[in-house]
């Protein structure tokens, strides 16, 4: 298992620099942070170049990446180019984001592996066809979309909650943005279990079970359920870093200065040490999820046998 | 000896896209307590659907049982409601199916899934149930029993995960083991130790065994009765020692013939011609008919009862009388020279 | 929104998680497409092969002929967006600004004082633009890239997964926000590039995952074996065989693609005005939901209508294709 987990950790390097150096090349090199920093007017040539020299943006662009990589493993995330740190703006955002993310997550696996169990049991009945339908539906729908008419019906026409989040982001007013957020995967969740629970639901250990004797729901919990959420699980992990991404979508519609807020604003202006702050300590996350469901996947299925 | 389980006159059908198939058509045993009655026939003959029936762990839908009686210790089991019928199943009667590789549940140690059987009909604490997990594997001759009771089913040999399955039915030392079958799954040398442990167990504790299988050669040793099953129905019920000596119905008689013997070394072996009929489409008359050497007209249209042809022998022939003593009726000479 | 995610899922169970929920889902079951027989392009002797089988019974799935109709009817006014909707969107009077509906303004007018209903008419243009030719390219790229890795494997095999992992690695609408916010293009061809370049892993996958499974099949070996070449073997006996999850995936990629399209142009980096686009449309009523909500619902609604119809027509093609349902 040590041995795993050193493996897939080395792997991941690779990744992540890939990802991290092409997400460093969009921001440095497609735009110009330098002209970006004086907005509409022209920067002094001098006043440019010392900057320039200032950000280490005189180097090739691979220096200028190591650097800010060496960098960031110190601990030093740069400043954004209104003055204040990076970090201090992660210290800021992270923790809504973070709050955000674990709602979204609740809600995704409670409401979908449910909805998923019911229609799986009862496949071809009316409560199938329905959640399908539903789920297609969901599916479809853009959260933006769904986002903004979930905001007007629950903030504005039946006010049960505040329309948008207050500053602190107390969790309670997070509950629909994290609907929101949870929307699109939670139909994934709930089709994904359904799946697996009608394929699992004629397994010989299923039987089994029942030929042993256990009461129905020992038998559906305990041994259905539990192997069924084996794909489940993964999918919820790897969904992990992809609910932070599309937080940038719902932190807006809701105004919540999270993460994904901090990186639009440092894209739209053009903030580079913001957006490839941000975006490395995502990646990072996003791997780090991902390493997580693999030894999820081992606790759960104990066939699979790391060598 | 009392009667543990009767079946009468079952009826178990199954919906499906082609239509409504008739998987067990008026099917009637009996089992005494602590004897061991074989069903034997070929895969499709409904061998297995009885028995899922009478644990009662048939896939509903899309199978339905829309006729008979099943009685344990006298009592319908189909009229009883769930929850008494629970505490039968697995407690007073339990099953060991063919694939322990697929029986077993693949996440959760045998360990646990022994100790459930305690946990569940009989209230144990897990630390105690787990203790007699362990028991029942020594019990069942698994070596090093305690180490290997955290193990998941794909860590054991494919006879050892049988101990488990075994293991398991006879956990709460039921009154009736239903054994599907058991040893089809296992290499040869495995099947003999596999059965050996069977019938072992079922001395000690005196159950009731219910062997289902299509291997002849197995019956022998350990079968008080057989009920041969062909296309839904019982053909053929005997002792076990006469059946092999005297079968009274052709189907019977054509399976003994095909088990290869050394004292018929050189001769072609003897095969059944043709194939079973699909549960849709079942001929009229007597199911066996086209396959059948004695076959004449009147198979081709009226069904046969069981007919009682000796004390405690039945078989679903017109023509036992042939097929038993070998000879023929006189005055219907159409099935000569078959 | 959907989001790419995983760098490299443990067991083939879940598949992969793409460029969007969906596609996981799709490609989930799209890999164990079990790939028909039928290599040989020869009618003659081949009763009924995996293709003729699934169109007999497409036409019968409502879901599918529905869903069908519903695109083919977009595809129409995309390209004659005038034959239902003669006005021009993009003329407005401001006066009008967020009036109710009208005769002949069925929908009202937005807060430029445009009318709603030209606006989402012509809008299904951008949409069915973007998401065809995303799509196509997407398609063409990864299924190419992915069958060549799936079929040569080898070192072309790894460093196809590790540069897929490194685009798995990017968060979708972050990546579309870096990469777009620096394009000033009005046209719709930088958000179709950006789609197609953070789109086509995920058919690579796909396409490489069916082309092992073909690969093993005997009638292959068996052409291998009586000396076939490499391309002919690719060309005649795999590619026809990888191709059905390719289709599915691509299918209901189409429909997210689409909607990707509006959430960039939402962001203010998709599409810009003067296109008209049901992102930009929606991102403009949102600012209006309390005053004037009916701005929304239209460009919503046929928004989510038309990615609705691609998903589901995926949804029904798989079903199609795919034996061990049946």
């Amino acid at each position: 298992m040590g041995r795993y987990v050193i493996r897939r950790l080395l792997q991941m390097i690779p990744v992540f620099i890939g990802s991290t150096f092409l997400i460093f090349v969009m921001v440095y090199a497609l735009g110009d942070p330098v002209a970006a920093l004086f907005g509409d007017r022209a920067p002094d040539p001098a006043t440019a170049a010392q900057i320039r020299r200032d950000l280490y943006l005189d180097h090739p662009l691979w220096q200028q990446y190591l650097h800010y990589m060496g960098q960031i493993f110190q601990g030093n995330f740069g400043t954004a180019f209104d003055g204040e740190s990076v970090l201090s703006l992660m210290a800021g955002a992270w923790p809504l984001t973070l709050r955000l993310t674990i709602v979204a997550i609740v809600v995704e696996a409670v409401v979908g592996v449910v909805l998923g169990l019911l229609s799986g049991l009862r496949r071809g009945r009316t409560v199938d066809s329905g959640v399908l339908v539903l789920t297609l539906i969901v599916v479809s729908v853009p959260t933006f979309v769904s986002g903004y008419v979930l905001q007007y019906l629950f903030g504005v026409r039946w006010n049960v909650v505040p329309p948008s989040v207050s500053p602190g982001a107390p969790l309670n007013q997070l509950i629909l943005p994290g609907i929101v957020l949870a929307l699109v995967s939670l139909a994934y969740v709930t089709r994904l279990t359904r799946t697996s629970v009608a394929e699992n639901h004629r397994a010989d250990y299923v039987r089994t079970a029942t030929a042993k004797g256990l009461p129905r729901h020992t038998v559906v919990v305990r041994h259905l359920l539990r192997n069924s959420l084996i794909p489940v699980v993964t999918f919820i992990g790897t969904d992990i870093g992809a609910l932070m991404g599309g937080a940038i979508v719902t932190e807006r519609i809701f105004n919540i200065h999270g993460v994904g807020y901090q990186l639009y604003q440092g894209i739209v202006r053009q903030n580079s040490p913001t957006v490839v702050g941000f975006v490395t300590v995502l990646v990072i996350v996003f791997l780090l999820a991902n390493l997580l469901v693999d030894l999820l996947y081992a606790v759960l299925d104990p066939r699979i046998r790391y060598a | 000896m009392s009667t543990l389980l009767e079946v009468t006159d079952l009826h178990v059908e199954f919906r499906t896209r082609d239509g409504i198939a008739k998987a067990v058509d008026g099917v009637s045993y009996a089992v005494q307590a602590g004897q061991t009655l074989a069903v034997l026939g070929e895969s499709g003959s409904g061998k297995s659907v009885t028995a899922q029936a009478v644990m009662g762990i048939l896939d509903s839908p899309p199978g339905r049982i829309t006729a008979g009686r099943i009685a344990f210790h006298g009592q319908d089991l189909l009229t009883m409601p769930e929850r008494e019928r629970r505490a039968v199943r697995g407690a007073r009667m339990a099953m060991i199916f063919q694939d322990a590789l697929s029986a077993l549940n693949p996440v959760l140690s045998v360990g646990h899934q022994l100790a459930e059987m305690f946990t569940t009909h009989r209230g144990t604490s897990r630390k105690d149930a787990r203790a007699k997990a362990v028991e029942l594997m020594d019990r069942v001759r698994i070596p090093a029993a305690r180490q290997r009771a955290g193990d998941f089913p794909h860590q054991f040999s494919g006879g050892m995960r049988q101990r488990v399955m075994i293991a398991m039915a006879i956990a709460l030392e039921p009154e009736l083991v239903i054994a599907d079958e058991p040893t089809t799954a296992l290499d040869v040398t495995v099947q003999a130790q596999v059965m050996d442990l069977l019938a072992e167990l079922q001395r000690e504790m005196d159950m009731g065994l219910i062997l289902i299988t299509h291997d002849l050669g197995v019956v022998a040793d350990v079968a008080d009765h057989i009920a041969v099953m062909y296309a839904g129905r019982i053909v053929e019920t005997a002792p076990v020692h006469r059946i092999y000596a005297a079968p009274a119905h052709p189907y019977t008689k054509g399976l003994l013939e095909s088990i290869p013997r050394l004292d018929r070394k050189g001769r072609e072996l003897y095969a059944i011609k043709g194939l079973p009929p699909s549960p849709h489409h079942v001929p009229p008359g007597c199911a066996f008919n086209p396959r059948c050497p004695l076959a004449r007209d009147r198979c081709r249209t009226e069904q046969p009862p069981l007919y009682e042809v000796a004390a405690g022998r039945t078989s679903a022939c017109h023509y036992w009388h042939e097929c038993l003593h070998g000879t023929r009726d006189s005055g219907t000479p159409e099935g000569a020279g078959r | 929104m959907p989001e790419p995610s995983s760098a490299q899922n443990p067991g083939e169970a879940v598949g992969n998680a793409g460029a969007g929920g969906t596609m996981d889902l799709a490609a989930t079951e799209a890999e164990t497409l079990v790939p028909g027989r039928g290599g040989e392009p020869d009618p003659g002797d081949r009763p009924r092969s995996l293709w003729s089988d699934a169109w007999h019974d497409l036409r019968r799935n409502p879901v599918f002929v529905i869903s069908a109709l519903i695109i083919v009817f977009l595809v129409v006014i995309a390209i004659w967006p005038q034959s239902i909707a003669s006005g021009n969107p993009l003329a407005c009077d401001i006066n009008k600004s967020q009036d109710g509906p009208a005769p002949g303004h069925p929908f009202g007018y937005d807060t430029q004082g445009c009318d709603v209903y030209t606006r989402t008419v012509h809008g299904a243009r951008a949409s069915i633009t973007v998401g065809v030719c995303a799509t196509a390219g997407a398609a063409l790229l990864g299924g190419l890239l992915g069958a060549l890795a799936g079929f040569f494997g080898g070192w072309w095999d790894a460093l196809l997964s590790r540069i897929s992992d490194v685009f798995f690695g990017i968060p979708i609408i972050l990546g579309g926000l870096v990469f777009l916010s620096v394009v000033t293009s009005t046209t719709v061809w930088p958000v179709v590039g950006f789609i197609v370049l953070l789109g086509w892993p995920q058919i690579a996958r796909i396409a490489r995952g069916s082309v092992l499974t073909a690969k093993q099949n005997d009638y292959v070996l068996a052409a291998r074996a009586l000396g076939a070449g490499s391309t002919r073997i690719l060309l005649r006996h795999i590619l026809p065989n990888a191709v059905a999850p390719v289709i599915v995936v691509a299918t209901i990629a189409l429909g997210t693609y689409i909607s990707l399209e509006a959430t960039l142009s939402f962001l203010g980096v998709g599409l810009r005005p003067p296109t008209v686009s049901w992102g930009i449309d929606i991102s403009s009523a949102s600012t209006q939901i309390r005053d004037a909500p009916h701005m929304l619902l239209w460009p919503a609604g046929a928004l989510s209508v038309t990615v609705l119809a691609f998903i589901m027509l995926g949804d029904a093609v798989r079903d199609a294709l795919d034996p061990k349902l049946r």
